[in-house]
């Protein structure tokens, strides 16, 4: 085939790494991304990642890996994907560090490990406390040096607003919009990776960058990809408090020596501690945030009687500090003005991850040919809860799964999409022009963005750690409320040159149809799993619910569907820390 | 010292401009004030309610912003003619240090406006081609063990790689502007980070004929302003004063090797 070409949608680390694995296979790729690729919302991880280097003389193994990464999953992710993460992620990390990754050393000059939650070993491998920032600089330098040689155009300020589907079925492509120009146009292409992170923007304020809307994933789910495990959304315990966003402050802190404590009796009470004496403050993030939750709000010991409580490292020396966590003190210091090497900081839990994400098989492909998806929009490597330092492991690993998937599914093709790809290009950009022309005239009465405050708000309340039926049926209402008001939303941007507002609309609808699928999926599963605990069914329940959750898009609602768990190499058991 | 108790309104003073090819002009923002906004939300506040100081209804004004926690390098922009990142700009620190007159908001003077305070900085990304800003692998594959560095290096090396390509350091430079092909502090920097690296040191020589090129290392005019205003604390004139020692040997070794 002659004109054989990939479009990659999304220049984090998944999207950057499905890119340079294709075109290493000498096909070219047309990279698609809303922001300058450096600046992709994998930049903001910050404490490291896992794999099993056994450089500490404790004996770890990449099976101890694996299983604590399904234990810590609570057992719902598939775990043949998982394993051969786990399996890979040493060769992973030593390839990353030939490329260039400035890893934080030990004396003899080897890429040094500290421990994260969930975990009794020293597994983390990390750049200071900003690993995300220096893997996605290491693989943006590759795939530049493929923009050099030929093999990459990239598109950046560039989003996807469909997919080009032909009339059988097959993916041929995305229709794009150039967010200066707003030019809309065809990427005819022979498979298509989408790579574009999770949705934390559904809730407003979190952690996640401003571009995690989950827009993407969306347009998928409406085209009729299902969206698996949409409830299990990761609640990391310890973020900064913030007007505009929850900064996150790394497990890593935590890993090196922090202590989180709150007075009790007048006295510092190290809780995690107190309950969980093998794990301490290293108890894996879903179970940390309920006890943060639990001690602010249910026994109402917080800090200043507010929801937060402490994250202190400032009995650590300042020179060990600097060396590891400078990245995050930075950003505690700039935002908030303390010092936490002198004052321990304050923190509360806050949205961070969404486990869940687009339905794949084990290599990455959709159920609609040709159309693959890696990285955190994806719902293949946690299961109910992530561990800590795996999502840089998994947005990788994916990718060096889903480019030579893809490479193999092209191999197999008789004729290159842009010989067989007939009117549909024309067709899908006429309607998205269409859609588009509409949008620039809405003059209704809602403003957007307070609109998406409103469902923020709810979505905050009702959806993330504690579950209560009653609340999650009531805010499923709500949704489609608010799904009703977007049709009367007055798009205040009347111009007609990079035009952030239609821009922004159009995700709008994208994050409530999300919206709906994680209160939908949340409502069905009454049991309590990893991330997902409802008070009214406190245990998890094998029996009825280890399954893998299904949203279907049909005729604007949400269809349910259960799928069985992979549990093939780990019998499950009851999970205690 | 302004007292923040006395403040009732963050006032802004924005420079637009609503396509490249339109001219410019200032429009004059307030919003009620509340404690420990940054330039970014503030911006956010405006969007939601888009209306000037006296009163006007205009169109939302369109700035570039991501990570807001001052690690993704996009908000870059002139607050109050210093260029820094607007989401760690903090509006009670500034109001403290100027006063309660607007903050004034302009895009970055040395690259083409998109549109308000968004601005193209694609020429950043093409000066690090220049310079070949990576390191020349075989393959991404695995073949085991990557070479060992010393902490002592990889701590240089690390500073470095905080660059966030945000533009500041090239908006501060004199020596630098949009039509200048001066590759840049952060360029030059970049080069000592792969030079110090066992594979990335292969292709040394590479990355030094683009130093010592035209547009390269000698247009640096030792102004400093680079340092002064990077938002990572790059130390970028040491960086820059290390690559002149480099290049300097290597245009004598190639000079003795004719």
């Amino acid at each position: 085939m002659e004109k054989t070409k990939v479009v990659v949608v999304g220049g984090g680390l998944a999207g950057l790494m499905s890119t340079l694995k294709i075109t290493e296979k000498n096909i070219p790729v047309d990279l698609i991304s809303l922001v300058p690729v450096k600046r992709s919302h994998s930049v903001c991880a910050q404490g490291g990642v896992n794999a099993a280097l056994d450089t500490k003389g404790q004996h770890d193994s990449v099976e101890q890996h694996f299983y604590d990464t399904v234990y810590g999953g609570d057992f719902l992710a598939n775990q043949t994907p998982v394993k051969g993460m786990c399996d890979n992620a040493p060769g992973l990390i030593y390839a990353m560090d030939r490329m260039g990754v400035m890893f934080t050393r030990t004396s003899e000059g080897l890429i040094d490990l500290r421990r994260f939650g969930g975990v009794k070993n020293n597994r983390t491998a990390f750049a200071g406390a900003t690993t995300g920032q220096q893997l996605l600089y290491t693989l943006d330098e590759q795939v530049r040096r493929q923009e050099v040689l030929g093999m990459v155009n990239k598109y950046e300020n560039w989003e996807m607003i469909d997919l080009l589907i032909d009339d059988n079925g097959v993916c041929k492509g995305v229709v794009a919009q150039d967010l200066a120009t707003m030019e809309i146009r065809a990427f005819v292409a022979d498979a298509v990776v989408i790579a574009t992170g999770g949705a934390g923007m559904i809730y407003g304020r979190s952690t996640n960058s401003i571009i995690n809307t989950g827009a993407a994933a969306a347009i998928l789910y409406k085209h009729g990809v299902p969206f698996a495990n949409g409830e299990f959304v990761q609640i990391h315990p310890t973020a900064m408090l913030g007007d505009d966003k929850l900064r996150l402050m790394s497990e890593s802190a935590r890993g090196d020596g922090a202590r989180i404590w709150t007075y009790k009796d007048g006295k510092p009470w190290y809780f995690l501690e107190e309950r969980y004496p093998s794990y301490g403050n290293l108890v894996p993030r879903d179970i940390a945030a309920r006890e943060i939750y639990d001690v602010c709000v249910n026994m109402g010991l917080g800090i200043d009687g507010k929801n937060q409580v402490y994250l202190d490292l400032s009995h650590l020396p300042a020179d060990y500090l600097n060396k590891r966590l400078k990245g995050i003190l930075d950003i505690y210091q700039t935002f908030y003005g303390d010092d936490p090497r002198k004052v321990p900081m304050k923190i509360f839990p806050a949205v961070h991850y969404f486990m869940g994400g687009i339905h794949v098989d084990w290599e990455h492909q959709t159920n609609i040919p040709g159309l693959f998806a890696a990285g955190e929009c994806d719902y293949m490597y946690h299961g109910a809860n992530r561990l800590g330092a795996n999502s840089l492991l998994s947005a990788m690993y994916s990718g060096t799964v889903a480019g030579p998937a893809v490479v193999k599914y092209i191999g197999g093709l008789q004729a290159a999409a842009a010989e067989t790809i007939g009117n549909i290009a024309d067709l899908t950009v006429k309607k998205q022009q269409a859609e588009h022309d509409k949008l620039t005239k809405m003059t209704g009465k809602e403003n957007p963005y307070k609109l998406h405050d409103e469902m923020s708000e709810i979505m905050y309340r009702n959806a993330t750690i504690v579950r209560v039926n009653k609340d999650l049926e009531e805010t499923d209402v709500k949704l489609q409320e608010f799904q009703e008001r977007w049709n009367d939303i007055n798009i205040t941007d009347f111009g007609g040159y990079s035009n952030q507002t239609i821009m922004y609309v159009r995700e709008l609808r994208g994050m409530m149809d999300l919206a709906r699928v994680i209160v939908g999926g949340a409502l069905r599963r009454n049991e309590s799993r990893g991330s997902h605990y409802k008070p009214e069914f406190p245990k998890r329940d094998d029996a009825n619910f280890l399954k893998t959750t299904l949203a279907t898009y049909k005729d604007g609602d949400p269809e349910f569907s259960w799928e069985d768990v992979d549990i093939q190499w780990i019998k499950p058991v009851e999970r205690k820390y | 010292m302004v007292d923040l108790k006395s403040v009732k309104y963050i006032k802004l003073r924005i420079k637009r401009r609503d396509d490249p090819k339109s001219p410019s002009y200032w429009q004059d923002f307030q919003i009620p004030y509340r404690p420990n906004m940054n330039i970014v939300s503030v911006l956010m506040e405006i969007r939601k309610n888009p209306v000037t100081a006296d009163g006007q209804t205009v169109n939302p004004v369109v700035w570039e912003c991501n990570c807001l926690e001052e690690v993704c390098g996009a908000c870059s922009m002139l607050i109050n003619g210093v260029p820094r990142q607007a989401c760690a700009a903090l509006t009670d620190k500034l109001i403290e240090k100027y006063g309660d007159r607007p903050i004034q908001l302009e895009p970055l003077t040395k690259f083409p406006v998109i549109r308000d305070l968004m601005v193209d900085r694609s020429k950043m990304f093409d000066n690090l081609k220049r310079v070949h800003a990576w390191v020349q692998v075989d393959g991404s594959w695995a073949i085991g063990r990557g070479p060992r560095l010393a902490d002592k290096d990889q701590r240089i090396a690390y500073e470095i790689a905080h660059c966030m390509t945000c533009g500041c350091c090239l908006e501060a430079c004199p020596n630098y502007n949009s039509k200048s092909d001066f590759v840049g502090p952060n360029a030059i920097a970049q080069v000592r980070m792969f030079n110090l690296h066992a594979i990335g040191r292969m292709q040394a020589e590479e990355r030094l004929d683009a130093l010592v090129a035209k547009g390269g290392i000698q247009d640096c005019g030792n102004s400093q302003n680079c340092k002064r205003v990077c938002p990572k604390h790059i130390n970028l004139t040491a960086h820059i004063a290390a690559m002149n020692r480099q290049a300097n040997a290597y245009v004598i070794k190639n000079f003795l090797d004719k």
